[in-house]
């Protein structure tokens, strides 16, 4: 497996993602400009947390027009895993790979803390390895609050397309949600930083099964490929 | 092309005396007259303004800040450059130093605030440092009117606005409140950062015809004369002076910062000096530089980058425009270095070159626009200032404030409510602590603890000090604020291994205040000795005056300790019920400048209560030999608030209770004497403990789970509710913001 974490200017939790998947999970992993072309040579796709450009205009406002952005169109018709951390789930909203959309938290302002996640579903390639059900992730955002219309809300919940669920709303997203796939279930975003929680000495490990899950969906992939 | 401004003749300056609300005084302009030989121009004028200033020039406390003890086997560069450098082995090493951001942040809270994070955060990186944690260190007036709402708030959201965006952890610090400082806040900012030791790089322009590169953001007109009104006073009857106020834009500081610990790594050869522009950007920078290495500097104006059309050249050289950093390159290497930053979108410019004559000269439209010597423009003149002892000290009643506690349950209560002790969670969650992801103890714990990557160190820092002791014992209140830096640093299970300072004081030319200046300095001099913690770095801020009303003498201490083996990293809450609690260090009635005395009297009054150093020293010692050797399973330095407030704290961490009992008053519960510890101690390590420790703690109870908190002493028994307590200091600064 090889993975890739794109950096936009701006990004400034490329280095966390890139440990978590190198130190904890040996990842073959590099971490490519927002000016790359090509992805064709990465089984999976991770876009980091940040402040792209600034994001002086609306979060990921901008990101979506970088020339990598084709090239993570096009791993997404392949149906390569693509995750978006954090501004990577504004990146991935605002360039239409995953529906919904994030404002400003109900009660403006950025906030760092710890908040209870309960996995809703875990079937997918990205919560096949939690055991538990309510996991512990941190948050830092301050437009967090996501919004989706009723119609596409009833469509996710009929199509599993949600993941997780905050178990005491922080930022007043619809329905609670905190994390979503794409109708194909190989495009994720979430808010939470499951890469800040995978090292013992930092006290939190319960972002592991996040990154064990999606290392077993791509070993499966593979053997079925194989067979 | 002809000139689009038009400027005071030289005569019409002397003649005018336009250089007075510039800050240079008659006599200092007399000086420059004098070196010169003739009368300076308006550029060359404002030139001198700016680098005498106070804030440029330390021209007033530099007296006092020769004193500092500055060298032990750890440093590797002492004061006067960006940052201090301390040895942590390995060939790694610690750069950290404090600045205040004072004037700026009292009349635009938010910008001043966050320009304050970024100018620190490229004192470190122009050292060639990865900036690794950020710590804040606030003082605010009395959460009781509009004004210091809105202070807070703002202030708060700068610091969140540029910390989180360029990515660096905000890991710590304080905040605290006092009416002392309403109408003239402290917002002092402090910045660690790792360095691998042959990436070291100074603010050096040597080698003659070596080019001087100018980098990042475009110079406008904001913060022109910054540095003049940081070294001047706020006053009712004065407009402020927003246009001195600079605007800050992490987005492209991120992009400096990357590019240029880039360009130390790649062409470590061709980068000869490093030097960010912050006061008096351009003009103290290149100035510096020059007269350090002792050579001259020739810059062609026309070359640097403008984003506002028409600037003189006097508004070139002082604009304090933010994101902008000189360096020294190799002459032949400009173009490698050049196309380094466009790497990452940035505008480098050669504007000029390092000469030999020791000459600061510059050229603008085609004509010399100044031409001085570097070293008369980085030297001012030298003031020794009178010191008076200040009369409140020579008055103070010498015996001590008794506290009234007819309801212990109830001043328990209010005191944990009071705004300096309560939870300032609700503030700091706006701050991102985590980032990077090698923070082992994040904000709410006595020190924070960030982790050197793929190493068993780890680095712990704080900052601390009670102005309010300093207010009734400069002295003494100085070694105060250095001991309990190092007891939280301690407390941790790391060791003290340095600091950095902030001296906030009022105006120096008043011999009550200067003589509050060289005390702490004294005191805080006197214990980073005996704790082996020497002064690599540090500010001054003076003038925070507010209607001719100094604040408290508040000179911010911000210490670093090293942790060898972070298995031993300790925190202070409690950990799990049936755990001995020991009170190290001896409880006697200190109560004049406590926190208990401003609660029951509004005020502060009276002799500061005594200070041991050498109970310091011993009870540190032993605390920290007891964590390294794994018998301690939480610590929690005991400061403001006392007794009472420590157990809370070390209880509300995990939600557990204790029942407690001491052989002490209930009055003596909020006694603030230093040098004491609170520490829980597993069963099984208890007899080690006690026989590591000897009479320096005494068992005092156990940690329960039954949601309650029991306190027996002299005067009987009593029982409050953890929840209760807990929703107390939780809540309290939410509900005086509201």
């Amino acid at each position: 497996m090889k993975a890739a974490v794109i950096t936009f200017p701006g990004s400034n939790c490329d280095l966390d993602m890139y440990h978590a998947l190198v130190d904890e999970f040996e990842i073959e992993t590099e971490i490519l400009p927002a000016t790359v072309t090509d992805l064709s040579a990465y089984d999976a796709i991770f876009i980091p947390g940040g402040f792209s450009y600034g994001d002086y205009l609306r979060t990921g406002a901008i990101a979506r027009f970088a020339p990598v952005m084709a090239a993570i169109k096009a791993a997404d018709q392949q149906g390569k895993i693509i995750v978006g951390i954090c501004n990577g789930f504004q990146i991935l909203t605002e360039a239409g790979l995953l529906p919904g959309a994030l404002q400003t938290n109900t009660q403006p302002g950025f906030i760092c803390d710890v908040t209870g996640l309960k996995v809703v579903n875990t079937t997918s390639k990205f919560t096949n390895a939690f055991t538990k059900s309510i996991n512990q992730f941190p948050i830092a955002h301050g437009e967090g609050n996501y919004y989706v219309d009723a119609a596409t809300l009833a469509t996710m919940q009929a199509n599993q397309q949600i993941l997780f669920t905050y178990t005491d709303n922080p930022n007043g997203s619809i329905a609670d949600i905190a994390g979503v796939t794409n109708t194909n279930g190989n495009v994720f975003g979430m808010m939470p930083h499951p890469e800040r929680a995978v090292d013992a000495l930092l006290g939190n490990v319960d972002g592991r099964a996040f990154f064990s899950s999606i290392i077993a969906s791509l070993v499966n992939q593979q053997e079925a490929i194989k067979a | 092309m002809m000139h689009t401004y038009t400027e005071p003749t030289p005569t019409e300056i002397r003649d005018q005396k336009i250089y007075l609300p510039w800050g240079l005084t008659d006599a200092e302009y007399e000086l420059v007259c004098q070196k010169l030989d003739r009368l300076p121009n308006y550029t060359e004028t404002g030139l001198f303004a700016a680098m005498w200033s106070e804030h440029c020039s330390y021209k007033k406390s530099k007296p006092v800040l020769r004193t500092f003890w500055s060298k032990n086997e750890r440093v590797l560069q002492g004061p006067g450059e960006g940052a201090g450098i301390l040895d942590i082995g390995d060939n790694q090493a610690v750069v950290f130093k404090a600045e205040s951001h004072n004037h700026p942040s009292a009349v635009e809270p938010y910008e001043g605030a966050a320009t304050g994070v970024g100018g620190i955060l490229r004192d470190i990186f122009s050292m060639g440092a990865q900036p690794i944690a950020v710590l804040d260190s606030l003082r605010f007036g009395e959460i009781d009117n509009e004004r210091t709402k809105y202070l807070i708030n703002e202030v708060i959201a700068g610091i969140a606005g540029y910390g989180n965006a360029i990515g660096i952890p905000t890991v710590g610090g304080e905040i605290a409140f006092d009416k002392t400082y309403a109408g003239n806040p402290l917002v002092n900012v402090m910045a660690v950062g790792l360095l691998d030791q042959d990436a070291m790089k100074v603010g050096q322009a040597k080698g003659v015809d070596n080019a001087i590169l100018y980098v990042g953001a475009k110079t406008g007109r904001d913060g022109i004369h910054g540095a003049t009104f940081a070294s001047a006073a706020f006053s009712d009857e004065e407009e402020s002076d927003r246009s001195a106020v600079q605007v800050g834009d992490p987005f492209t500081e991120k992009l400096v910062m990357d590019a240029t610990i880039a360009i130390v790594k790649r062409y470590p050869e061709d980068v000869i000096g490093i030097q960010d522009m912050g006061a008096a950007g351009l003009v103290s920078s290149s100035a510096e530089m020059a007269s350090k290495a002792g050579m001259g500097v020739h810059l062609n104006l026309d070359l640097v980058p403008q984003r506002e059309t028409n600037m003189s050249p006097y508004e070139l050289m002082l604009s304090e425009s933010q994101e902008r950093m000189l360096l020294v390159i190799k002459k032949g290497s400009e173009a490698k270095a050049i196309a380094l930053f466009a790497e990452y979108g940035l505008d480098a410019v050669v504007i000029g070159k390092v000469t030999d004559d020791g000459l600061y000269r510059l050229d603008f439209n085609g004509e010399i626009v100044a031409q001085v010597d570097a070293q008369d423009l980085t030297t001012a003149p030298k003031y020794n200032l009178p010191a008076v002892t200040p009369k409140r000290l020579q008055n103070a009643a010498k015996e001590q404030f008794v506290p009234k506690i007819d309801n212990l349950k109830q001043t328990f209560l209010q005191i944990l409510q009071q705004a300096t002790i309560a939870s300032k969670a609700s503030l700091y969650r706006h701050f991102d602590s985590m980032v990077q992801t090698n923070t082992v103890v994040r904000p709410g714990s006595d020190a924070a603890v960030v982790r050197i990557r793929g190493t068993k160190k780890a680095l712990a820092m704080t900052t601390d000090v009670n102005g309010r002791y300093l207010y009734l014992d400069p002295f003494v209140g100085g070694q105060m604020a250095m001991a309990e830096a190092a007891r939280n640093i301690v407390a941790s299970g790391a060791l003290p291994i340095g600091i950095t300072d902030c001296l906030n004081f009022g105006n120096p030319d008043n011999p009550e205040v200067y003589y509050e200046l060289a005390q702490s300095v004294a005191g805080i001099n006197q214990m980073a000795q005996a704790l082996n913690t020497p002064v690599i770095s540090g500010n001054v801020s003076l003038y925070n005056e507010y209607n001719d009303e100094a604040i408290y003498p508040t000179p911010m201490v911000g210490m670093v300790g090293l942790h060898t083996d972070n298995q031993t990293i300790t925190t202070q809450g409690f950990k799990q019920a049936g755990d001995a609690i020991y009170v190290v260090g001896t409880t006697t009635a200190a109560f004049n400048g406590s926190e208990i005395q401003k609660m029951q009297t509004g005020t502060i009054n009276g002799q500061l209560f005594a200070f041991d150093a050498e109970a310091e020293l011993t009870n540190q010692q032993l605390v920290l030999s007891a964590i390294q050797a794994g018998l301690i399973t939480s610590a929690h330095d005991l400061s403001e608030g006392g007794l009472a407030v420590g157990l809370a704290e070390a209880a509300f961490d995990q939600h557990l209770g204790f029942d407690v009992a001491v052989n002490l008053s209930d009055a003596l519960l909020f006694s603030e004497t230093q040098s004491r510890f609170i520490v829980s101690i597993n069963p099984a390590h208890q007899a080690a403990f006690e026989a590591h420790m000897g009479t320096a703690a005494q068992l005092v109870g156990q940690v329960t789970d039954n949601g309650t908190f029991k306190l027996t002493t002299t005067d009987g028994t009593t029982e409050i509710l953890e929840n209760e307590a807990y929703t107390s200091w939780k809540e309290a600064i939410g509900w005086l913001l509201k």
